[in-house]
């Protein structure tokens, strides 16, 4: 597919119009244009360069002065300048894992019925809700989340949880239920990355060649073995790569996040517990940090999520691409 | 590719059964989409009930009142967004739209490959980084905080997301209709001017749309860069209020009253991301077969 474009014939490189201004046997135009729009994609790699720069040098000061032990130390104390971030990337992890353990069966199921179920009425206008789902600003979420979703989980669902369940035995569900917690951050972070996951999942479903479905069928397959055991295998890594997308977007959300996972530096392995994420702690401490340390510190904690998602995404890509790559037949 | 599927139906199970066994999977999966939709719906629904009855003239004509007295507006958070936006916009829209069209026109070049990488990469870069980029680059060094170094924030998110459009855009220009133009003796930049990015244009618009929709809700990156502010303010060197950083604040306190204005604030930036978003697809509709779906 690339060649046929690379060689698509240059008439104009070889013999320019009459009238038009040449360098060196090239249309000037022709140079600066090639020029300009080279400029403008060098300078991605370069923003990017940038940025991740200027934010490792906004961190220097507390990376210099904790060095490795900024990520294992959970002492975070403005105070006496004591800083670690051990907390909040264990709130970090933990909240995207278990918004990827909500949201992904759902996404693929979203995706799958999209893709092959949905009846073709319904395919338009269920997809573009679920993209909306997407174009919801995340304060919005937020603000949902404080007034409506918290006073749901924290009346109904981790009392059933914990008692009905009987769940409350174990370390993971017990405790006060307050609302604020690490798995309400989790609920709204499953919420936010369903979209995302559902959007790839079903791009690379669409692109599974006929002739799968087909050979499938003809040997007598229902459609939902058809499913898993031709079109799911083909389009495996793509749907990994899109799971893992979802994952990027779930460390670095900060917003809803903020608004509730309670914000406390402490480790709990309770979910009714509150939390802290790396994103959430820079949105909330920002304004009170008074010293350079404590800017610096919550400045490392950016820099550390930077290099996680930088890290997580470009798996993604890969996988992704590593599907879409493969010839269609 | 050689399918990595195991060969469909080895196990001996009764028809009957991977019949019902299909019912039943078809069913979980329709379950899945109304349960993945059904928290969209809850939330519209309660942004309708709990925002509309405070949405009136007054909250788009005046400033917020101070706590304790009802009544009062958002004007100076909605023109900040505008400013905002506008600053992001004519950041990310020339720098994504130039990178687009070298992404699309040197397709397998090995700089064209790596540039789509990172572009996608920078796309996936946590908003708050972004802030804190822009804080370090141009909030720190001057001391105070402004919309330039907002904007800034989220032009450097718009660019990835203009940049693939764009990329996508013009690809699904007819390699015929260059030719023909080449043929012609048009010279390559005028072929790709005039007759490539003309045609893509109203994918391109959308995908604009779709961008500035995107990040024109965005509060992490303005936290500490555009900041906000209480007072009306359109220097692009000050602090400036935001719809969504509005919002935030309002929902953080402890009053109703502000938590009704977050509610109608929200009501209005949810009002202009559809609108923008619907502007989108009527723009692709219209005039583009459909292209942009």
């Amino acid at each position: 597919m690339t060649d046929t474009v690379v060689a698509t014939p240059d008439p104009a490189e070889r013999a320019p119009p009459d009238g038009a201004l040449t360098l060196a046997g090239r249309s000037i135009g022709d140079l600066i244009y090639r020029g300009l729009t080279t400029v403008f994609a060098v300078a991605i790699p370069v923003l990017l360069a940038f940025i991740t720069f200027e934010v490792v040098a906004a961190a220097w000061p507390a990376l210099r002065q904790f060095g490795f032990g900024f990520l294992t130390s959970s002492t975070w104390d403005a105070v006496r300048g004591q800083f670690g971030a051990a907390p909040m990337i264990y709130g970090t992890v933990v909240s995207s894992i278990l918004a990827l353990i909500l949201a992904a069966p759902l996404a693929l199921g979203v995706a799958i019925f999209l893709s092959e179920f949905s009846p073709r009425w319904l395919r338009q206008p269920l997809s573009f809700l679920v993209d909306l789902l997407a174009a919801i600003p995340s304060v919005v979420y937020g603000l949902w989340g404080m007034f409506v979703l918290l006073p749901i989980l924290r009346e109904s669902v981790m009392p059933f949880l914990r008692d009905t369940l009987g769940l409350g035995r174990t370390p993971f569900f017990s405790g006060p239920a307050y609302g604020n917690s690490m798995l309400a951050a989790a609920v709204i972070l499953a919420i936010m990355i369903l979209p995302y996951i559902s959007a790839v999942s079903r791009e690379v479903l669409m692109a599974v060649p006929r002739s799968q479905r087909e050979a499938a069928l003809a040997m007598g397959a229902t459609k939902w073995e058809m499913i898993r055991d031709a079109v799911i295998p083909y389009a495996r890594s793509g749907i990994l790569g899109g799971v893992i997308l979802g994952l990027g977007r779930a460390l670095g959300e900060t917003m809803a996040v903020t608004m509730l996972i309670g914000n406390r530096h402490e480790i709990s392995p309770s979910l009714f517990a509150p939390g802290y994420t790396l994103a959430s702690v820079i949105a909330n401490e920002f304004a009170e940090a008074t010293t350079v340390l404590h800017t610096s510190a919550l400045m490392a904690c950016g820099a550390v999520l930077l290099v996680v998602t930088l890290v997580v995404n470009a798996i993604a890509r890969w996988l992704v691409w590593s599907v879409a790559r493969e010839p269609k037949s | 590719m050689i399918s990595r599927a195991r060969p469909p139906v080895p196990r001996r199970r009764s028809v009957a059964r991977r019949r019902a066994t299909n019912v039943v999977m078809i069913a979980l999966m329709a379950l899945a989409a109304v349960f993945a939709t059904l928290p969209l719906i809850l939330l519209l629904i309660h942004l309708l009930r709990e925002g509309a009855s405070s949405i009136d003239l007054a909250f788009f004509t005046q400033m917020p009142k101070p706590v304790g007295e009802t009544g009062g507006g958002m004007a100076n958070a909605i023109v900040g967004t505008l400013i905002l936006v506008s600053i992001a916009a004519s950041i990310g829209l020339p720098v994504g739209m130039g990178a687009g069209l070298y992404l699309a026109e040197q397709r397998g070049a090995r700089l064209a490959t790596s540039v789509r990488f990172l572009s996608d990469v920078l796309n996936g870069m946590p908003s708050i980084v972004m802030g804190i980029f822009a804080w370090h680059f141009l909030v720190r060094p001057v001391g105070h905080f402004s919309a330039l170094a907002g904007g800034v924030a989220l032009g450097a998110m718009m660019i990835p997301l203009v940049t693939r459009a764009t990329e996508e855009m013009v690809r699904t220009v007819p390699t015929a209709l260059r030719e023909a133009a080449l043929a012609l003796g048009y010279p390559r930049w005028r072929t790709s001017v005039a007759i490539v990015l003309r045609t893509a244009l109203p994918g391109i618009v959308t995908a604009a749309l779709v961008a500035i929709a995107r990040i024109a809700g965005e509060t992490a990156p303005l936290l500490f860069t555009a900041f906000g502010n209480h007072f009306w303010s359109t220097s692009i060197d000050q602090p400036i209020a935001s719809l969504p950083h509005q919002i935030y604040t309002y929902a953080k306190s402890p009053y109703d009253d502000w938590h009704r204005l977050a509610w109608a604030g929200a009501l209005v930036l949810i009002a202009l991301v559809l609108v923008i978003s619907l502007l989108a697809r009527f723009v692709t509709r219209s005039k583009h077969g459909g292209v942009g779906d």
